[in-house]
């Protein structure tokens, strides 16, 4: 048996979100069941067809337990393997499994955060030596891994620049997009500087919201209410946690997870439609895009610059608008799920991909430190 | 695995870190059998599992691997190094450079360790020391 015989055994059947970007009063668990809520009406399913829970977030220990319980779902089988804000693409491939090995039929994979209106990042356990010298993770990392991009490759702020102006051009096409004026290269260069080279505007938002999918097995899906997006390939990778350890400030685990993903699903770069990669910064997607190998190591700021990634572009990237200007409650993995699903229906109006058929959505953990890429694909596909 | 000679072995490999910085010395763990340094302290060492790591006291030489400049209002302390520094032993430590204006702290820049008490993060104000860094060729 190879990672292959997970191909195409698990469908995203339904998708939702809730309270995006201020949801004032409400906890992180409303949130997820808000997004719940939707993502089994968008199902054509109930509650209690939901046997497998997967979920976490930044403030609970138990996520599965307290999902469980609030939702009154007593679940078959659960999973909160933990990496970050990759957690929920890593749930996808757990969710597979189980659904695969007859442990469970149907899986929810939610999330919540009210980090906006709590006003704290909320994150339980912060690397002991980041905090013998004060810092804020996670920015200084990203800063600094974006800093010997820019020494080893010439990497500009420009550069990084265009990746943001691309997303804020994507979620100018989403009507639930957190951001929406009209932002150029410039101003992202003339926004203040928080961490040098990043300036406030090659970061991620920080938001309220909830997001929740629905997994089932491939059969199961085709008797429901839309068009299922399957499952092609899925792999994780993990090197480090503490910005210290990284082993290079500028390839992540991406390097070797990416491969695998694209191996299991039997496809090549050339094969992808669209991409939705966790834009926690600016320098993320550019080193996402050399690592899953879209252009060389070191080429990835001159790859993403003339407009490439935004509306209009060769090669469309984070056509929801991204964690830097669609949402992001503090994790923002599961939203790639979800927009890549959009895409695949069809169904993302007028930011659709015309004949999307394989979609990536990749997911980031703490400071490069666990990348999770998944490969989906509509029914074509199969 | 801890030495007879480490100041407090019931410490365990973090306190001892901790344990030498109070007393002066800064001292990065090294496998005696591999020659590898390790950091943090570890009880074993990553990767080959050796379990007879010792510490031993270091040259506190290094270069700036990377490094940013944490913007902060003036009335909040103002702007602030940190930085990730690799020591000539081999292997990294975050830290700050301090005794230099954080937009002169550059990549490939040489560093001396400065074993000092500080006013921010886990060890503010207290009795322990950490390690930061200063230009090699600061006057001291």
């Amino acid at each position: 048996m190879t990672a292959s015989s997970l191909r195409g055994k698990s469908a995203i059947v339904g998708i939702g979100t809730y309270g995006l970007g201020r949801a004032p009063g409400m906890s992180a668990m409303d949130l997820m069941a808000g997004a719940t809520a939707r993502a089994v009406a968008d199902a054509g399913l109930q509650l209690r067809d939901i046997d497998g829970i997967c979920g976490g977030t930044l403030y609970h220990m138990f996520p599965t337990l307290s999902m469980g319980e609030y939702l009154g779902i007593r679940p078959k089988w659960a999973c909160s393997d933990m990496t970050g804000g990759s957690s929920f693409l890593s749930h996808l491939l757990q969710a597979t499994m189980a659904i695969e090995a007859g442990l469970c039929t149907t899986v929810l994979i939610a999330y919540g955060s009210n980090l906006k209106g709590a006003g704290t990042f909320g994150i339980h356990e912060l690397p002991t030596f980041e905090k013998v010298y004060g810092l804020m993770s996670p920015l200084p990392g990203y800063a600094m891994c974006a800093a010997r991009h820019m020494y080893e490759y010439g990497t500009t702020r420009a550069q990084m620049a265009e990746v943001a102006v691309a997303a804020r051009q994507w979620a100018q096409l989403h009507p639930d997009a957190t951001m929406k004026a009209p932002l150029t290269i410039d101003d992202v260069l003339a926004s203040p500087l928080v961490a040098d080279p990043l300036s406030r505007l090659d970061c991620c938002l920080m938001s309220d919201g909830g997001a929740a999918i629905i997994v089932t097995s491939p059969d199961r899906a085709k008797a429901l209410k839309q068009k299922p997006v399957y499952f092609l390939g899925g792999a994780g990778a993990s090197w480090s946690r503490e910005v210290s350890q990284i082993p290079d400030f500028c390839t992540t685990p991406t390097a070797e997870c990416a491969p695998r993903a694209f191996e299991m699903a039997g496809i090549t770069t050339a094969d992808v439609d669209v991409l939705q990669l966790y834009d926690a910064f600016t320098i993320n997607v550019i080193m996402f895009l050399e690592d899953m190998r879209f252009c060389k190591k070191g080429e990835g700021g001159a790859f993403v610059s003339g407009g490439r990634i935004a509306p209009g572009g060769a090669l469309p990237v984070n056509t929801n608008g991204g964690g830097l200007s669609f949402v992001h409650p503090g994790m923002y993995g599961l939203f790639t799920l979800i927009e890549a699903t959009e895409q695949l229906r069809g169904n993302a109006g007028a930011r659709q991909i015309a004949g999307a058929e394989i979609a990536i959505a990749h997911g980031n953990g703490c400071t490069f430190s666990h990348e999770f890429t998944a490969v989906l694909g509509g029914a074509n596909t199969l | 695995m801890t030495t007879a000679t480490s100041p407090a072995a019931e410490l365990g490999p973090e306190g001892q870190f901790w344990a030498h910085l109070r007393a002066g010395r800064l001292m990065i763990q090294r496998s005696h059998s591999t020659g590898e340094y390790v950091f943090y302290p570890r009880l074993i060492a990553p990767r080959s599992g050796a379990d007879d790591l010792e510490f031993v006291e270091v040259s506190g030489f290094g270069t700036v691997y990377s490094t940013t400049i944490m913007r902060r209002p003036a009335k909040h302390g103002g702007d602030y190094n940190a930085c990730v520094v690799e020591l000539d032993e081999g292997v990294r430590m975050l830290s700050r450079v301090i005794e230099c204006a954080p937009d002169e702290v550059h990549i490939g820049m040489r560093l001396q360790a400065v074993i000092a008490p500080v006013d921010f993060g886990t060890y503010a104000n207290s009795e322990q020391p950490i390690v930061l860094f200063r230009p090699v060729g600061a006057a001291p």
